[in-house]
């Protein structure tokens, strides 16, 4: 499903390089989870296959089942089937939720073709799903994000990735911020929509949300690259030892 | 102090070609209208309330031309409310194109038929508000407009008016230089909605002096734009009784200069006045919103809420007031004029005032230029928004505060649904 190839990046306005080199694949049905220390370039590597600015891609290549995704638009890459759980939600004052939902839903059936929902199915498919993450009306009439507390926040998170039914979804420190009720609730709602034919990638700093979403495989990310690759014990590893040991025995 | 011979001269070029309409009980406010106008003089741009807006080409003897422009893109502002339509096609009624106005529900005469009538009311409205609202800032193209006007309605509501009344207000002649003045009574516990639209001629003077009594409410809802090289000045002049609610909303777009003056009087306790306003420029575009607000009534609350939305060079003006005289306590008065600004190459002007004689009041101004949010931008695309949607919604989003202004949700709908068909054709 993506494919990450030898990934360089750097910053757009200063010669910074954070990528060195990542090469990942994650296949259907995957839940890949990333961990490593503050500033290894997890958030970077979500930023760039979503199509954030400030990066430049100088070498490599990552694809959505074979479709070229650093070439690509944001929304673009959104109708392609990408999308990313932001660490830190926007808020956008005087865009209802709603029709930022809706809007959003329409726009990517309309980039693949498919036929716009109308207002009537929308509203059924929204509450259905807003209930199971506790969202309440008052939340969906609110502009998008505003006032919302942090769990209200990822709890939207989530509804999105539920009404726009993506193929790889990109959690980015999804568990932060977050109280053990919240995990629960937000954990269940990935559960949910684990499916053969939808991969996800969970980056994190702690094992506690593994617990909840459990990876297939697990990724220590360091500087840059992917320097350790295994299955769930390495995450319990890195809980119980830091990184120190893993970084060590890599260098 | 003698009057500059810079604003006589300016005064003498433009009344040369006008002449008073004569006849009937107007007359003696036409004339007190043209000495006021004559102390005066017309203004220049060295003038403190049009520093920000050069008012020559609203003064010269010849109207600027302004190319009629082809609309069928737009449908007409309104299109879908129930309404009495009253049009005029560069300052002129046209019976044919308007509506019975009897269908309103309230008494409508014109200005022009009824000078020999004897019309009570009119008589202690037309020309007063005006008068009021010379000082302390003068605004000499209303005095101009009062002793010149060729025509206007005259609405009298006793009770609640059965539809809005839309003023229509056509584009024809690209030479076209109207003036026109309107009187509206809202007699105690009266309530009326005064639609306007269109860009009404090449250039566009026009007074609206609004007495809203004890308990009335008023709601004023306009669109003023469409032709990109038309040029207005426009007054409202709006006195409130006790209880009264005065509710004012303006939409721009396009329109080399819009000058758009409201002077509000809060004489009465408990008053509620609302003027907001939502423009939006693209390229050659010069939009001034000059607001005043006198809160002389006990717990009155005033509103001034104005967007402007500007790219490719255009300019906004913001010149917004609020005078709280002695004793009038717990006035409540909140301003807040901001600009969006989509490139570097446009310009937004504020000068927020408050100037407050009373102790126990609660007065809040704000003013800020801004550029659209790159990460909120990012966050909508990422969702599958493309970006010129995004862009859209967010442009929305920030005239949103102006527009909920607007009580009625058909006509805010209206207005929003404007907006979009502007965005959508100014992409670029």
């Amino acid at each position: 499903m993506l494919e990450i190839k030898n990934l360089h990046v750097k910053l757009e306005e200063e010669d910074k390089v954070i990528l060195k080199g990542v090469d990942l694949t994650v296949k259907a049905g995957e839940v890949h989870a990333i961990m490593g220390p503050n500033g290894s370039g997890k958030s970077t590597l979500s930023y760039v296959l979503s199509g954030r600015d400030g990066y430049e891609v100088t070498d490599g290549s990552a694809t959505l089942d074979g479709e070229e995704l650093l070439e690509m638009e944001p929304e673009a890459r959104a109708a392609a089937g990408l999308f990313l759980a932001f660490q830190y939600p926007v808020e956008i004052p005087g865009v209802g939720n709603m029709t930022f939902l809706r809007t959003a839903v329409n726009a990517q059936r309309k980039a693949r073709g498919e036929e716009e929902m109308s207002a009537g199915d929308f509203l059924k498919v929204v509450r259905a799903k807003a209930k199971t993450l506790k969202i309440d009306a008052d939340m969906l009439k609110r502009p998008v994000n505003v006032g919302f507390s942090g769990g209200e926040k990822k709890r939207n998170e989530i509804l999105q990735m539920a009404m726009l039914e993506p193929k790889m979804c990109i959690l980015d420190e999804t568990d932060s911020g977050l109280d053990v009720d919240a995990m629960k609730l937000v954990s269940d709602g990935v559960n949910a929509l684990r499916d053969a034919g939808r991969a996800f990638l969970v980056i994190t700093h702690y094992q506690r949300l593994l617990d909840h979403i459990k990876p297939d495989v697990v990724h220590i990310m360091a500087a840059g690259r992917i320097i350790k690759t295994g299955g769930p014990e390495l995450a319990l590893e890195v809980e119980k030892n830091g990184y120190a040991d893993i970084l060590a025995e890599v260098n | 102090m003698a009057l500059p011979q810079a604003k006589q001269d300016v005064l003498a070029a433009r009344i040369a070609g006008l002449s008073l309409p004569q006849g009937g009980w107007a007359g003696a406010a036409r004339a007190d209208a043209l000495a006021r106008l004559s102390a005066m003089g017309l203004p220049v741009k060295r003038d403190e309330y049009w520093r920000y807006t050069d008012p020559t080409s609203l003064t010269t003897p010849d109207t600027p031309h302004a190319a009629v422009f082809d609309a069928r893109d737009e449908p007409p502002a309104f299109d879908g409310i129930d309404r009495v339509r009253l049009v005029f096609v560069d300052g002129v009624f046209d019976p044919a194109q308007s509506d019975d106005p009897a269908a309103a529900g309230v008494e409508i005469d014109r200005l022009a038929a009824v000078a020999d009538r004897d019309i009570h009311w009119a008589q202690s409205l037309y020309g007063v508000l005006e008068a009021r609202g010379q000082n302390p800032v003068q605004r000499p193209l209303a005095a101009l407009n009062t002793a010149f006007a060729t025509d206007g309605v005259l609405i009298r509501a006793t009770g609640k008016a059965a539809k809005p009344v839309a003023l229509v207000y056509i584009h024809r002649d690209e030479g076209s230089d109207a003036i026109l003045h309107h009187c509206i009574k809202l007699e105690a516990g009266a309530e009326v909605t005064i639609l306007e639209n269109g860009p009404a001629a090449a250039r566009f003077t026009k007074v609206m002096e609004v007495e809203v009594a004890d308990g009335a409410r008023f709601h004023h809802i306009r669109t003023q734009g469409r032709d990109h090289e038309r040029r207005a000045a426009t007054h409202i002049f709006a006195r409130l009784g006790a209880g009264a609610l005065f509710k004012s909303f303006t939409l721009t777009a396009n329109g080399v200069l819009t000058r758009n003056d409201a002077v509000i009087e809060l004489l009465g306790d408990d008053a509620v006045a609302h003027v907001a306003g939502a423009a939006v420029g693209d390229g050659n575009f010069h939009h001034d919103d000059t607001v005043f607000i006198t809160h002389a009534g006990l717990r009155c609350e005033s509103r001034q809420v104005f967007k402007k939305v500007l790219k490719n060079g255009a300019v906004g003006v913001f010149q917004g007031k609020i005078l709280v005289k002695p004793g009038a306590q717990k006035t409540d008065g909140y301003q807040i004029s901001q600009s969006l600004l989509l490139d570097e190459d446009s310009q937004f002007l504020a000068k927020p005032e408050l100037e407050i004689y009373a102790d126990d009041v609660k007065c809040s101004h704000g003013s800020t230029s801004g550029a659209i949010d790159e990460t909120a931008l990012f966050y909508l695309r990422s969702r599958g928004v493309p970006e010129r949607m995004a862009q859209s919604l967010m442009v929305l989003a920030f005239l949103a505060e102006s527009i909920a202004e607007i009580e009625d949700e058909a006509i805010a709908e209206d207005i929003r649904s404007r907006l979009e068909g502007w965005l959508a054709r100014h992409e670029r």
